[in-house]
């Protein structure tokens, strides 16, 4: 084990997680690629807190890119709710228009 | 034996992260997210994180129950009974996610990383608590205020009439604008 074995896993989570929310239509989708990407941000705070610097600071990083993700989850389903409720749909290509 | 479950679960989250966008059912891409994400909260008690780990897991487990209420809530095809393709501009996605990775994996090899400045302590879960009570305290409460912000603006967003929409801006409309009589709030 290696900072540089866990920096390539979240590499790997962040790309994978980046290449789903740019190639998903269903919000929900494109939300499961942004909670990829955020867990690769994590597996990386966690690396860099044991392998460079194992401070409190360092633990925080992980605590914030957590909230971040409850933030993303939450606002994420609040707003699909609120374009289903207004337009009946949950894909962003129908979304994108702007007329009814 | 850390080795080994370093190698178990990092292919696991990686893989399992993947095939999240391979399925063709919802309930199954879910469930391989939670096992993303349950290899990942494994991995932080692997580097010793281990009230963190802990609470990635159980934070995940609950947010992947509560994704599976909204799949079957407004997905078209949530048991994927049925292929679905949900894909748009899929080739470039790849060919972005790809380059990112490729970029991020050449600074990770190429970068010299310094050593550890200190050695870790015994207690992590202290260390995070008196960082959270003490230096990181102003971050703290800035955590709590975008969390409190973000349950005001989902309860809004999610709002389908509120007190405005049967009162009016003024909220002295009377009797409420309700599009169901009978004062049932509807």
């Amino acid at each position: 084990m290696t900072l540089q074995l866990f920096l390539l896993l979240a590499a790997a989570l962040f790309a994978i997680g980046l290449y789903g929310a740019l190639s998903q239509q269903s919000i929900v989708m494109i939300m499961m690629g942004l909670e990829l990407m955020l867990n690769g941000v994590t597996v990386a705070a966690g690396a860099f807190w044991h392998y460079i610097a194992p401070t409190g600071s360092g633990q925080v990083i992980v605590v914030v890119v957590v909230v971040a993700m409850a933030v993303e989850m939450a606002m994420g389903f609040a707003a699909t709710t609120a374009i289903f409720r207004a337009r009946d749909v949950d894909m962003t290509d129908m979304a994108a228009d702007l007329k009814r | 034996m850390s080795t080994v479950l370093f190698w178990v679960l990092a292919p696991l989250a990686a893989a399992s992260g993947f095939l999240v966008f391979r399925f063709n059912s919802m309930a199954r891409a879910t469930i391989s997210l939670l096992v993303s994400f349950l290899a990942t909260g494994g991995l932080l008690i692997l580097l010793g994180l281990g009230y963190l780990g802990v609470v990635v897991i159980l934070m995940m487990v609950m947010e992947m129950v509560i994704m599976a209420v909204f799949m079957i809530a407004y997905m078209m095809n949530p048991a994927g009974l049925m292929p679905m393709a949900m894909y748009h501009n899929r080739r470039w996605s790849l060919v972005i996610g790809l380059a990112t990775f490729v970029l991020l994996a050449g600074g990770i090899v190429v970068v010299p990383w310094p050593h550890r400045a200190a050695t870790p302590p015994k207690d992590p879960t202290f260390q995070l608590g008196t960082a959270l009570m003490g230096a990181q305290m102003l971050t703290m409460i800035t955590l709590g205020f975008a969390l409190f912000a973000t349950m005001v603006a989902a309860v809004v967003l999610a709002t389908h009439r509120g007190r405005y929409d049967r009162f009016g801006d003024d909220l002295k409309r009377r009797p409420a604008a309700d599009p169901v009589r009978g004062g049932v709030e509807r």
